[in-house]
């Protein structure tokens, strides 16, 4: 089932991929898309920057430095999540352990297919990404509650996340059964359109 | 009926309204046309079944197998060479998913069967002013016939199979006017990483794009498809071209048109931006300046005109894009010689884009050392090619013919670019490893593709031009 557990308030050490345009084909590239399932998929988030072809970690990596469940936040390069709307990149991104993606502008399906998986997509100002970036060690703060983003220097960031998939992610609402919810006007609007089967 | 001029996508977005939207709350948007396929659906089959409900319009929903399926023939005893046991087992999934739902499948045996872009148009599926989603970010390709059409991730499939409804946040919208008149020689193709290197990769992000002018209206309905294929490459989720008597004509007599078509024409021809609509954003290009476009870098806006050579970098990340490609700025496109040709995708699978493949292929010779993939879209467009006899130009210049398929485009079915190669193709993205662990891809045209395999390294295709 596809039911959030609620999220508010949490702080975490970030990880900083400072790339820009990191596609959904770096996140997880096409070739691990044959499952059926959504397990597992975190190890092999980031796969080809992560393992050389015969399989042994790149030592240097980022995703290989440190620990997943103290590093909750990831701090990308401008338009994070470009390319393709396999939801497999946010089920590979929240299995590995983040709960929060940064970047000065982020994909629209990715977005979107975040928002439905718990991973906060925050769009944050070229000054604040600028901050992130020169302090890649950093603890920040997320409160989706206050929408406020908090760096270690104090500085606080009002962000935008669209106001429904807000409170699902504030409420643990389920998406699915809102819209099955909606289905007496969806068969009104089918009559009224002569769009009934 | 309020006066106010309306654009297209305000029209076809309001026909679609459930429930409107509102600061706390989206829109519920109706979805006409849902397309299915193997790789974004099973998760949300699964999770259908986990709350017992069924497909709610298995007549408006549509399945077929296009994207980890091998696109050579079975063996003897009828076994299909798939990369993985597991690539099998998302296929019999999906056979098995569709079945249980009553949901119809273009599969194995079908002559429906295809990429999933090309068979919808193809068929008379998709129509214009319908909304289209598929769990592909490259639905916007059905824009070309005056639809919204958008890709959707897996939990979206799950609401739109359980209730042929998404919430949705109108987008803004944006009009690109491409005017002039296009050189001879110069493709959809080249219009299309025109505009997306003027719009920048993730330039569209947040728009619903109109395109618009001579130049749009000029293109062939292939062509159109191909620019509205690549809208997502500048960041756009849809594009759209308002419907006129070409996507009238072209629609004409295909399997699943409305019986009384005349009528139904005459409602699409009325589905276009009124004079005065007003949009958050333009931008206008001029057509006759474009010429035959390669990328060069590895992202779809990091390309430009072949004859000006592989450009000198002007920031990191064309620094690091040149070095991943194994290119040095200030060369001609000459100096890299292309190891692989890949002719097909959802973007230039077409009948049209074989044509002009083969064109210029007919009676040559695919270069030494270079090995060259042509795949059609699909399953009549491979029947219709090989009634032409286009099959046969390609393997007599030394090119490999293939089954349907999104085949090296996305590379998940084994058909890969090696690492370090690099590859000439008419697919949409030329990202890192795309087509391969270590692959480089050039983005072109099927003319500049099918030119660059007879020349060895990327050329501009105007130069091999000859009367069929």
């Amino acid at each position: 089932m596809s039911n959030q557990e609620p999220i508010n308030t949490f702080s975490s050490r970030i990880a900083v991929l400072p790339e820009a345009n990191i596609d959904t084909d770096q996140i997880i590239p096409a070739r691990f898309l044959t499952t059926t399932t959504k397990a597992g998929l975190g190890d092999v988030a980031f796969n080809d920057w992560r393992y050389n072809a015969d399989g042994s970690k790149k030592p240097d990596f980022i995703l290989n430095t440190i620990d997943a469940s103290e590093h909750r936040v990831l701090v990308g390069g401008d338009n994070f999540g470009c390319g393709s709307s396999r939801e497999h990149a946010p089920w590979a991104l929240t299995d590995f352990g983040f709960k929060a993606v940064i970047s000065t502008n982020i994909a629209d399906i990715f977005k979107s297919n975040s928002l439905k998986n718990g991973l906060l997509p925050i769009v944050v100002t070229p000054e604040i990404h600028e901050k992130l970036l020169k302090n890649p060690q950093q603890r920040v703060t997320i409160d989706l509650e206050q929408n406020q983003l908090s760096l270690e220097d104090g500085t606080v960031f009002v962000f935008h996340i669209e106001a429904f998939a807000r409170q699902c992610l504030l409420e643990g609402v389920d998406a699915m059964g809102w819209i099955l919810n909606r289905l007496p006007s969806i068969e009104s609007y089918e009559q009224k359109t002569g769009k009934a089967a | 009926m309020s006066s106010q001029p309306k654009s297209l996508f305000e029209k076809v977005w309001e026909r679609h309204i459930v429930e409107d939207e509102s600061a706390d709350r989206p829109a519920v948007l109706y979805i006409d046309l849902h397309l299915v396929h193997e790789v974004t659906s099973p998760q949300a089959f699964s999770e259908l079944d986990a709350r017992s409900l069924k497909v709610r319009r298995p007549d408006r929903t549509f399945a077929t197998l296009d994207h980890s399926i091998p696109t050579l023939g079975p063996d003897a005893e009828g076994n299909r060479p798939y990369f993985t046991p597991q690539a099998k087992a998302q296929v019999e999934t999906l056979e098995r998913n569709t079945a249980a739902h009553g949901v119809k499948l273009f599969g194995w045996g079908s002559e429906n069967r295809g990429v999933v872009h090309v068979i919808g148009p193809e068929m008379g599926l998709t129509q214009p002013g319908y909304t289209v989603v598929c769990g592909d970010s490259h639905t916007s390709t059905h824009g070309a016939f005056g639809c919204i059409a958008f890709g959707i991730g897996t939990s979206e499939v799950g609401h739109v199979l359980a209730t042929q409804c998404l919430a949705q946040r109108k987008p803004k919208t944006m009009r690109i006017t491409v005017n002039g008149e296009l050189k001879p020689g110069v493709s959809g193709k080249d219009v299309a990483l025109a505009i997306i290197q003027r719009l920048g990769f993730g330039g569209g992000t947040g728009y619903a794009l109109e395109y618009t002018g001579p130049v749009i209206e000029a293109l062939d309905m292939e062509g159109r498809m191909t620019v509205c294929n690549l809208s997502i490459e500048a960041g756009a989720r849809c594009g759209m071209i308002a419907p006129d008597q070409k996507t009238v004509e072209w629609l004409r007599g295909r399997a699943y048109v409305p019986a009384d078509y005349d009528a139904a024409a005459a409602e699409w021809l009325k589905l276009k931006s009124d004079d005065g609509a007003v949009f958050d954003d333009e931008i206008v290009i001029d057509g006759s300046v474009i010429e035959p476009m390669a990328t060069w870098g590895t992202t779809p806006d990091q390309g430009g005109a072949i004859s000006k050579g592989v450009p000198v970098a002007s920031n990191e990340n064309e620094v690091k894009a040149l070095n991943y490609m194994g290119l040095h700025g200030g060369d001609s496109r000459s100096v890299a010689k292309v190891d692989v040709v890949f002719i097909g995708s959802c973007t230039n699978g077409r009948l049209a884009d074989l044509r002009a493949a083969a064109d210029i292929l007919r009676g040559r010779k695919v270069a030494d050392g270079v090995r060259m993939l042509v795949v059609p879209g699909s399953e009549q467009v491979r029947i219709d090619a090989v009634a032409e006899g286009l099959d046969k130009v390609f393997t007599d210049a030394g090119a490999e013919w293939r089954l349907p398929g999104c085949s090296m485009c996305i590379a998940m079915n084994g058909d890969f670019v090696a690492p370090g190669q690099l590859a000439v193709s008419t697919s949409n993205r030329n990202f890192e490893g795309r087509q391969g662990p270590g692959s480089r891809t050039v983005l072109a045209s099927p003319a500049t593709a099918a030119a660059s395999a007879i020349a060895g390294h990327v050329v501009d295709p105007r130069d091999y031009l000859q009367s069929a």
